[in-house]
């Protein structure tokens, strides 16, 4: 009935400022907080909607341009499931080693080869610690302090490490706090580009510093997956 | 007592396990084998529900019945292995995957013809890469080999069988929260019932375990539920590994029998605490288990006498902390990583861990009175019971068992805190529990 028409519908949208399109500005990257890079509350949450804004749609992938590799990969990945949206993890993993990390444009081509919208995959990104909507960097060093780690002064590692990185100025590298690691045997321990590291030592810092920047493997032989690894304790992890 | 024979990590060191020949070799496949030609599915999980396997996970539920609740019919049906450990404190299941993946797949398939189950998954944490990587060779191998695949050893059961990477998020390894995420959303637990066996992952009939518990089902259809029960205690039966990390002499992985003395794990596998140092308190199953205290190492551990102890075995992580670690900060510290990890669904979680380590906060910058202990053992028990899921409950049980049985050092800190920091607001301290105060009982 057109008396019962609800009239929000025509409701004009507040004047606001808006901060401008496109990947965060550099003052909004690497923000710091309890957990190093990653800031307590969302990010955005103050900034308004722009609800004159349609919702972006699917992509087309005629119209998109996407790395034949990635695509692939992600079309592979599709298949291994009864349903393609399971792919959506492994999906944004491949697309953030591509690009480095989770950026509007790596979004966009995710997005046009699994046929979901960008909004949902950033649902998904966001929620996850491993994914990064933000350029933190192409190397990450995640230091584990949670509680094994933190009755052993893992704190004290990553404050070298993070301090180390800072005074020679260190790029492209995450470095951050991280929970539990899985590897409490190793602690204080690390996960350096996906290796693991430990136990470390404050004055491991300078090696893990320089050997990132330098593009070698750092603290060679201590590694959980070299063969030679063992506990200080002569156990094998 | 220590066990005779190793059953989950015997000959987990022997070069080259990993691999399908050096597996095979040592005996490997030969369960699953007989599970397709020698016996029924009915027949495995009469076998499983016997042997009183518990799940290793967490929760302690009998496998056996677990899979039994997975209605008959055609339909698709799903295993989910859970391999997400998260739980600070417990690393044993990075141990199996990276040394033994082969028993890992064994145990998926057996378990997944047993509850007729057609498609599985290994959901592993996106940290564990070296491990994930593993399991990806093992399972291309499995299926060359005709372990996985269509008619299975040229049975009529076909299992086919993925390795999925999460992404870092402690929640996924809730089960529904898993499941949630294996369909490729954020991973938020769901209400339940209706619970996995009837509607699990893409609304089908869904079997999760976690990856020890599916390592023990070849073992037991290759030695039988009378073998795998004659050690452990009549309602923990079978050996577990257990992690025991924090302030040892030896952290490390160790199997033992179900039932063995704790002070036996701490001291005499693990070495106990550096010299000088004496147990301050000790968590029986990961950061979720409420602590216990010196005197509890006396305890037989399994899963009766823990809970009796107010406590649980839960992954079976030992983790010790010492008299050189201030409680205000292992509480914190404890806190800080459950308000990350709350996914915000429900709103005790959300509020009640956020709130937790600002009141511990407060504690630390000499903002706080003895009252403010009452009121934050109240948020603990606003939140108990009242979420989708156990996450709030896993910081309230152990935050409430450490205000309760270190009231006196929470009280000695907070008037120490006060009077080191004069009541001067919060931001002129940037010091933190573990730099700042030293324990009264160091």
């Amino acid at each position: 009935m057109d008396e019962e028409r609800d009239d929000r519908a025509d409701r004009g949208v507040p004047d606001v400022e808006r901060p401008p399109e496109g990947p965060p500005l550099p003052d909004q990257v690497g923000a710091g907080g309890a957990m190093g890079a990653r800031p307590d509350v969302a990010e955005g949450w103050d900034r308004p909607a722009d609800l004159e804004k349609d919702p972006a749609l699917v992509p087309d992938i005629a119209e998109t341009d996407v790395p034949d590799d990635l695509r692939g990969e992600i079309e592979r990945l599709m298949s291994l499931y009864p349903d393609r949206r399971s792919a959506t993890i492994p999906a944004l993993h491949a697309a953030q080693a591509a690009h480095g990390w989770c950026s509007p444009e790596a979004i966009r081509q995710v997005a046009a080869v699994m046929r979901v919208t960008p909004a949902y995959l950033s649902s998904v990104a966001s929620f996850y610690d491993m994914l990064n909507e933000r350029p933190v960097g192409r190397h990450h060093v995640y230091v584990c302090t949670s509680v094994a780690c933190h009755t052993v002064h893992a704190r004290r590692v990553y404050e070298a490490i993070a301090g180390e990185a800072a005074a020679s100025e260190l790029e492209d590298t995450e470095i951050r706090q991280f929970e539990c690691l899985g590897a409490c045997d190793m602690a204080p321990m690390a996960s350096i580009d996906g290796r693991y590291v430990g136990p470390l030592h404050e004055s491991d810092a300078p090696e893990i510093v320089a050997a990132i920047r330098e593009g070698r493997q750092p603290l060679p032989g201590r590694g959980l997956e070299d063969s030679d690894y063992r506990l200080p304790w002569g156990g094998r992890a | 007592m220590p066990l005779d024979e190793l059953r989950l990590m015997k000959n987990i060191n022997e070069p080259g396990l990993a691999g399908i020949e050096v597996y095979e070799r040592l005996g490997g496949y030969q369960a699953l084998r007989k599970a397709l030609t020698e016996m029924e599915p009915e027949e495995v999980l009469h076998e499983l529900e016997e042997s009183g396997l518990r799940g290793r996970g967490g929760a302690g539920f009998s496998m056996g019945k677990k899979a039994s609740f997975i209605p008959k019919g055609t339909m698709d049906k799903y295993l989910c292995c859970n391999a997400d450990e998260s739980e600070p404190g417990t690393f044993k299941d990075r141990l199996l995957m990276q040394k033994n993946p082969h028993r890992l797949i064994e145990g998926i398939v057996i378990g997944a013809i047993a509850a007729g189950a057609n498609k599985a998954f290994i959901y592993i944490r996106g940290e564990y890469e070296l491990q994930a990587e593993i399991l990806d060779r093992a399972v291309a191998e499995a299926y060359e080999r005709g372990y996985l695949g269509d008619r299975i050893l040229d049975s009529e059961h076909s299992v086919s069988l993925v390795v999925h990477r999460g992404a870092g998020a402690y929640i996924c390894g809730e089960e529904t929260g898993l499941l949630d995420s294996l369909e490729g959303k954020r991973g938020n637990p769901r209400l339940k019932p209706p619970f996995p066996a009837n509607q699990g992952l893409y609304q089908g009939p869904t079997l999760i375990n976690n990856v020890e518990t599916l390592c023990n089902v070849p073992l037991i259809v290759e030695n039988g539920a009378e073998w795998f029960k004659s050690v452990g205690t009549e309602k923990s039966s079978g050996t577990k590994i257990v992690s025991v990390s924090g302030n040892v002499r030896r952290p490390g992985n160790y199997e033992i029998e179900l039932g063995m003395r704790s002070g036996d794990i701490v001291y005499g596998l693990a070495g106990g605490p550096p010299e000088g140092r004496r147990v301050k308190c000790w968590f029986p199953g990961g950061s979720s288990a409420p602590v216990l205290l010196e005197e509890d190492l006396e305890l037989a551990y399994d899963f009766e006498t823990m809970a009796e102890a107010g406590s649980m075995l839960g992954s079976g992580s030992l983790i010790v902390v010492d008299d050189s670690v201030p409680i205000v900060s292992l509480a914190l510290r404890l806190a800080e990583f459950y308000r990350h990890e709350s996914c915000g669904k429900c709103t005790p979680c959300r509020e009640g861990t956020n709130w937790t380590v600002k009141m511990l906060e407060r504690i630390d910058h000499g903002e706080a009175t003895p009252a403010d202990l009452d009121v934050m053992a109240d948020v603990q028990t606003n939140i108990i019971g009242n979420c989708l899921c156990v996450l709030g409950d896993s910081m309230a049980m152990p935050v409430g068992s450490m205000i309760e049985k270190f009231r006196d050092e929470f009280e000695a800190h907070i008037e120490e805190a006060r009077r080191r920091n004069g009541g001067l607001p919060l931001a002129a301290h940037g010091g933190r529990a573990d730099e700042a105060v030293g324990s009264p009982a160091a």
